[in-house]
């Protein structure tokens, strides 16, 4: 799924988009849906995959679930400070869990929505990151 | 029950301590009380035995003094004057004279027997001048000796008198000299000595006469007097001291010595009772002092023992208590992590359900689908997912606030203020449901110091129960804040409804963790469950009272710091 080195975005305005989740079930539906929606979406199922996935490719926006099996989301987040990506980062928490959101947000994250979220506000969030 | 066995340990407990502290502090007293009085018993008992038989020997002594001294006057009288003269009543009458001057009285009369018992002279008071003395006892006895001192007897002139009798030889010749001795003077020898109230002495003969006017209580001889004689005899002692009954059957202490030559006893008798009567007293002081020391020790032991045993349980019931809080704060604890968790994992299924039902809302408005007839029925029914997922939300949102608190930021608040913005917030509610609320706040409150958000959460809670309960029938809740009289340092705020109240059965479950009466859908069962971990956590109390058909009636104690 997650394509490598050639990018199909170079002449193309859709947003490229790369969820990062470990529930798989959920981010094939979320890719659906986005991606009828007219975005590009790469899906991700653990932290490794995103950081995979980055290498290969740019991406204008990364959804980021903070709670995944494999590594935690925040380790994700400095992963991809570090590598210095310019892509926004939209993360995704538990409620009851804003103290994890507040450090993502000091570790350089776009915002926060908390989980489950209404798709509008997503994509909403998205756009805003993509304007900003 | 519980209570019963409690106190039955309580009570075994008691008993110990009470005990212990008796037989530790009688123990001494009763060994100290004990010791002395045997010492002095002792050294009393030696100290009134040789008061006695220096007494008795002393007087002994004086006795037999005077006894040889008379003799001895007697004696001197007959070697100065020849049979002749003293035969003859004049001189003797002179002679009698002198003796009588000398020694005040003592001599009554004097008398000059021969040999064959014949008195050939008399000078005294009687008329006894040639009376013949040949089958007297003293005469017969006298004959045999130098000197003689007689028994007391009554004789011819028919009182108590003894005769005192010098041997005279002249010339082939014998005559006796002989005195009659006045007894009064001679009793008053011993009748003087008193001892103590019942100690009195007296004389008596081999034969257990009396040689001095018997005491009162006996008319003839003393029963047992051989017993002195023999004890007498047995010790070779002039003197003994012994303790024996008497006549009467009271004990007695006696003290004897043996006069003239071992003729006579000089007893000396006191009651026990008497002589020891300083060793009865410091008896009964002794007593006395037992007693009251008894008394007030007991009453000590009593009195400390209870108050120890109510500190003791007072202690025990707080430290079960805080035992008792300590598990339930950590049973809150560990229902609040295990809620938190399945919140958690419920949370990704739920959202997966809802973006799949979206998702078939997505595809279904392609044309294909557009005529189909079901296509309204399918957007019902992915609109009721949608709605159920949010449900589920809820509830997952509901269990993660009970499990951590959303702000807990304390800082210093007036409850009343809290109280006033939330009857507010729930004023159109109460409106509504025809419920009216009255605020009954005592106005000077000081400020405490917790989390406001918390605080409203709670009061929110129980208002919406209270308002839920008389969602049917209407009413009034009443919320009053003051400072508390049951548990001081407390602020108390009470909220009273007048719904249809909390069945008893579930008065003990209404602060349970998913304890809920309101119908399936309505209600997740953990709203006074958070109430309760929010204010225990605070270091204030909740309870409720209530019974069916009368209402509930929270109360809320908050701690106000110092």
């Amino acid at each position: 799924m997650n394509g490598k080195t050639t990018a199909p975005h170079t002449n193309d305005a859709r947003i490229r988009l790369l969820l990062i989740d470990d529930e798989e079930g959920y981010v094939n539906v979320l890719a659906n849906r986005l991606e009828k929606r007219h975005f590009h979406v790469t899906k991700a199922y653990s932290g490794s995959d995103a950081i995979r996935a980055v290498r290969g490719q740019d991406f204008d926006v990364a959804v980021l679930d903070l709670k995944m099996e494999d590594m935690d989301g925040l380790e994700v987040l400095k992963i991809f400070k570090q590598m210095g990506l310019e892509m926004k980062i939209i993360m995704l928490t538990g409620h009851g869990s804003q103290e994890a959101a507040t450090e993502g947000l000091t570790l350089g994250a776009f915002d926060y929505l908390t989980k489950p979220c209404e798709l509008h506000d997503l994509i909403e969030k998205i756009q805003q990151a993509c304007r900003a | 029950m519980i209570k019963d066995k409690y106190s039955k340990y309580y009570r075994s407990l008691s008993w110990n301590l009470i005990l212990t502290a008796i037989a530790v502090s009688f123990t001494p007293l009763i060994m100290v009380i004990g010791v002395l009085l045997y010492q002095f018993n002792v050294s009393y008992q030696e100290k009134t035995q040789a008061h006695l038989s220096e007494l008795v020997q002393k007087h002994a002594q004086n006795i037999d003094t005077f006894l040889t001294e008379k003799l001895a006057n007697l004696r001197q009288t007959s070697v100065n004057n020849s049979i002749e003269s003293l035969s003859n009543s004049e001189v003797l009458r002179e002679k009698l004279q002198n003796l009588r001057s000398e020694y005040s009285n003592v001599f009554v009369d004097l008398g000059v027997v021969d040999d064959r018992g014949m008195q050939l002279a008399y000078a005294g008071p009687y008329e006894l001048k040639n009376v013949t003395y040949a089958d007297a006892d003293w005469f017969k006895a006298a004959l045999q000796l130098d000197m003689y001192i007689s028994d007391v007897f009554t004789g011819l002139r028919g009182h108590p008198h003894f005769i005192v009798a010098v041997k005279k030889h002249e010339s082939g010749r014998n005559i006796l000299l002989r005195a009659t001795i006045d007894f009064k003077a001679f009793n008053s020898l011993v009748q003087n000595l008193k001892i103590g109230k019942t100690g009195y002495a007296y004389i008596l003969n081999r034969k257990g006469e009396f040689q001095t006017s018997p005491p009162l209580e006996y008319k003839a001889s003393p029963t047992g007097y051989e017993f002195f004689w023999n004890a007498v005899a047995k010790t070779k002692n002039t003197f003994i001291i012994t303790q024996r009954k008497d006549e009467s059957g009271t004990e007695n202490l006696y003290a004897v010595a043996s006069l003239k030559d071992g003729q006579w006893l000089l007893i000396v008798k006191q009651q026990v009772k008497d002589a020891f009567s300083d060793l009865n007293r410091m008896q009964n002081i002794a007593v006395i002092i037992f007693i009251i020391g008894g008394i007030a020790i007991l009453m000590m032991v009593y009195y400390t023992t209870r108050r120890m045993v109510r500190r003791i349980r007072r202690a025990d019931k707080e430290k079960e208590f805080m035992n008792q809080q300590v598990i339930e704060t950590g049973k809150m604890a560990s229902i609040g992590e295990l809620a938190a968790g399945i919140a958690h994992e419920i949370n990704n299924p739920v959202a997966i359900m809802v973006e799949e039902a979206g998702w078939i809302g997505d595809l279904l408005e392609e044309e294909e689908f557009a005529q189909s007839s079901n296509l309204e029925e399918f957007n019902r029914a992915l609109k009721q997912i949608n709605t159920q997922g949010r449900r589920c939300k809820e509830i997952t949102h509901k269990l993660l606030s009970f499990a951590r608190k959303t702000d807990s930021t304390v800082k210093d608040v007036q409850l009343n203020e809290i109280i006033t913005e939330i009857v507010g917030i729930s004023s159109q509610m109460a409106k509504y449901n025809k419920v009216t609320i009255e605020m009954n706040l005592q106005p000077t409150l000081p400020y405490i110091t917790i989390s406001p958000s918390e605080m409203q959460q709670v009061l929110l809670n129980l208002i919406n129960n209270a308002l839920d309960a008389m969602e049917k029938t209407g009413g009034t809740i009443q919320i009053s804040t003051k400072i508390s009289e049951i548990e001081p340092g407390h602020i108390v705020i009470i909220i009273q409804d007048d719904g249809p109240g909390i069945p008893e059965a579930n008065l003990a479950r209404v602060f349970d963790p998913f304890f809920t009466t309101k119908p399936v859908g309505k209600g997740t069962g953990l709203g006074l469950s958070i109430c309760y971990g929010i204010i225990n956590k605070m270091g204030g109390k909740i309870d409720v009272q209530s019974a069916s058909g009368q209402g509930a009636r929270f109360r809320i104690w908050i701690p106000v710091q110092k």
